[in-house]
């Protein structure tokens, strides 16, 4: 394989924001296993064209991510697809951790920790998005089981250390994404870690 | 299911939604809404933004995850991207509205239905959920970026226990009849479109009609049902009350 166009590694608890041009593909490896990947895709050219995860769903017919799924925008386009899945399944229903939803859901002592949101507000603006840019995302590495009764429960993850998902651009993309800093439960096994990030362009 | 215990007020407002329409309506705190569905196979698919922030708007997976639900069913509270309940689904006939697959886009329906157009169709022409929300949104100075998951009423979208949790539209779910009563937490722009679902088998186009009524809504007490249905919703009001303080 060529020599990576990037070789990053993003920290625990923080950000990344790039262009990934059309057909280049963009490997994100769990590098110490559950950690949590919160991704939004845009449309480099045209923001308001973004990643829509019920779109997604609907159009794959399923809610979990893998190997083959299209990720889709707004108007239907497709932006990326996932060409290499070594965990199995992603989420996209849980979306982002916030302050504000860390109240909600754990309590008032949580309402100043760090979460994606935040990253993300910090990171987009590096690249002119503001809050109202940011929906519902894709969690890489998580582990959201459905239920047919209609339930839902935030699990262990089913990612190990060096785990990886690869995404093929369809189009010149704007690519922010969250490395979560949650700590109240399961989805980073307790222990927020570091992701690394590959790019190779064709 | 959980049915309004009050006694009915005398409504505020009553008026219907045509079938394939698109409409919105500032509901006050303070408020309830009534939405009956005029026909089999209605489908509303709803946006919720606070009218104070209109950045601030309906988060279908904080909804979701907070509560643990796939679906949207009583006596759920719909939360903000803020962490704030917007309304409380105080009661409805159905125990399942669709939250997972989004709404209605022009090429769906044309895919689905064929070509229409004012000229053809005049004010029958099929337009989609998305069409017709962005006409809506517009009305209130909101567009694109702010349109966001809706939660899809009266639909059901059935998930498999399969490996890849399969997802299939369930036909019949809505019967004439059926209804669901909101209840305005803050002051939120409702904007829905009463297009058909998208994953509708239906071959032809046969959206349902809403009657509408807007009637005046006790605030919620300590044993509200919405309340007391997880810690998460009742942390979900509180941080509404915390952000809204005046008398009520
Ligand atoms: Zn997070």
């Amino acid at each position: 394989m060529s020599a990576p166009a990037l070789d990053v590694v993003v920290p625990a608890g923080d950000g990344w924001i790039d262009v990934l041009p059309a057909g280049s593909r963009l490997r994100i490896v769990d590098l110490e296993g559950n950690q949590a990947v919160d991704t939004l895709l845009y449309d480099a050219h045209d923001p308001a064209n973004r990643y829509s995860a019920v779109d997604t769903v609907r159009e794959q017919g399923a809610l979990y991510l893998s190997t083959g799924s299209v990720l889709r925008s707004t108007r239907g386009d497709a932006l990326a697809t996932i060409v290499q899945d070594t965990v199995g399944r992603h989420d996209t229903l849980g979306g982002a951790c916030a302050q504000e939803s860390n109240v909600v859901r754990y309590g008032p002592h949580t309402r100043h920790q760090h979460s994606c949101r935040t990253t993300f507000v910090r990171k987009g603006a590096e690249r002119g998005l503001e809050p109202r840019d940011l929906t519902a995302n894709i969690n890489f590495f998580m582990n959201v089981p459905v239920t047919s009764g209609g339930g839902l429960t935030f699990q262990d993850g089913l990612s190990a250390p060096g785990k990886h998902v690869e995404l093929r651009a369809e189009r010149d993309l704007l690519v922010l994404l969250s490395c979560c800093p949650q700590l109240n439960n399961p989805c980073n096994g307790w222990n927020p870690t570091p992701v690394r990030l590959l790019r190779w362009d064709t | 299911m959980s049915v309004l215990s009050a006694p009915v007020p005398l409504p505020l407002l009553r008026e219907q939604i045509p079938a394939g329409a698109a409409w919105s309506l500032v509901l006050r705190r303070g408020e309830q809404l009534r939405l009956v569905a005029l026909a089999d196979g209605a489908n509303a698919s709803l946006l919720l933004h606070a009218v104070e922030r209109p950045l601030e708007r309906l988060c279908v997976p904080d909804t979701l995850k907070a509560q643990l639900q796939a679906r949207v069913r009583p006596p759920m509270v719909l939360l903000s991207d803020a962490g704030r309940a917007l309304v409380s689904m105080t009661g409805s006939s159905l125990d399942w509205h669709d939250a997972l697959t989004g709404c209605s886009n022009q090429a769906q329906v044309h895919d689905r239905y064929g070509p229409s157009d004012y000229a053809a169709d005049r004010n029958a022409w099929r337009q989609s959920a998305r069409t017709g929300l962005l006409d809506e949104l517009a009305k209130h100075g909101l567009g694109e970026r702010d349109l966001a998951p809706t939660v899809n009423l009266f639909s059901k979208v059935a998930v498999a226990d399969d490996a890849r949790a399969s997802v299939t539209f369930v036909p019949g779910h809505a019967r004439a009849g059926d209804w669901v009563a909101l209840r305005a937490e803050l002051d939120v722009l409702l904007t829905l479109s009463t297009a058909p679902h998208p994953l509708d088998p239906r071959p032809s186009w046969a959206p349902s009609g809403l009657a509408v009524e807007v009637s005046p809504a006790e605030p919620p007490g300590a044993d509200d049902p919405s309340r007391t249905f997880r810690a998460e919703s009742a942390r979900a009001l509180a941080e509404t009350e915390r952000t809204v303080r005046s008398p009520r």
